[in-house]
């Protein structure tokens, strides 16, 4: 066997060996969460109502202290950049919806004790529409909105 | 397997502060190619963040997040020098793992 041999069998052997790594640090933690399981029937949902059945909330009370910053004027839809952040207790969830875009929810994350109540990402939507902030805190739901106006849609790419 | 994240993680007064950029295309399944056919929707759903094995962020994409997905979240508890790992998962089953240490 030549060493470029080896070599490429080593190279093999290491990237299975880092795939099976990731794989089981995945499947490690999942059988105990089961609501680590991706929300396909929430992520699927057409309306806001379906939407927020589907996360298991039934009544979300506004609240001044959890703060949805979002531009007021999208030039591209493609790419709108969303920060979610409060002051309530325990802040256990966030949800970012979309209320006319062809499928409300666009992301939900969950923060373990010791991290803070607070995201940051970049989402699509259609046209100018609402972005809704649900938070789920102690326990509790509380939602908050704000308009976004979309010169360009974000359908394109 | 789906190109490098790149990952920023810096501390101040005890907060970590963790910047993830990610390689998708987050490909809708809305969009329609030159010949008319809908492109199969093509997305990460999965995205997972560890500090010495303790998951510190657990989030969950729909098909509106943007391409190239960023992600920032905050977290108590680590120390400079410390890692934190990403891996995400999608909807094809590829997935990617990176890890950055925290300034």
């Amino acid at each position: 066997m030549n060493t470029d041999l080896i070599r490429r069998k080593a190279l093999k052997t290491g990237s299975s060996l880092a795939l099976f790594g990731v794989l089981g640090a995945i499947g490690l933690i999942r059988p105990g969460l089961a609501h680590a399981e991706w929300k396909k029937a929430a992520f699927e949902a057409k309306t806001m109502e379906e939407a927020l059945a589907t996360l298991g909330v039934a009544a979300a009370e506004s609240s001044a202290a959890i703060h949805l910053s979002v531009p007021e004027i999208a030039e591209n839809g493609a790419v709108v950049p969303v920060t979610v952040t409060g002051s309530l207790a325990r802040m256990e969830q966030i949800s970012i919806l979309v209320d006319k875009n062809p499928n409300m929810l666009a992301a939900h994350f969950v923060f373990p004790e010791g991290t803070e109540g607070f995201v940051t990402t970049r989402v699509k939507m259609s046209q100018t529409a609402t972005v809704i902030a649900l938070v789920k805190a102690d326990g509790k739901f509380y939602r908050v909105s704000k308009e976004v106006k979309v010169t360009a849609g974000g359908c394109g790419g | 397997m789906g190109g490098p994240m790149k990952i920023r993680a810096s501390i101040k007064d005890g907060v970590t502060e963790v910047k993830v950029l990610m390689q998708h295309e987050m490909e809708t399944g809305l969009r329609k190619d030159d010949a008319g056919k809908l492109v199969p929707a093509w997305i990460i759903t999965e995205v997972k963040a560890l500090h010495k094995g303790r998951t510190i962020l657990e989030g969950q994409f729909g098909t509106a997040v943007s391409k190239n997905p960023y992600l920032v979240f905050h977290f108590k508890g680590a120390a400079k020098g410390e890692k934190v790992t990403v891996i995400w998962v999608d909807n094809r089953g590829d997935t990617r793992s990176d890890e950055a240490e925290i300034s």
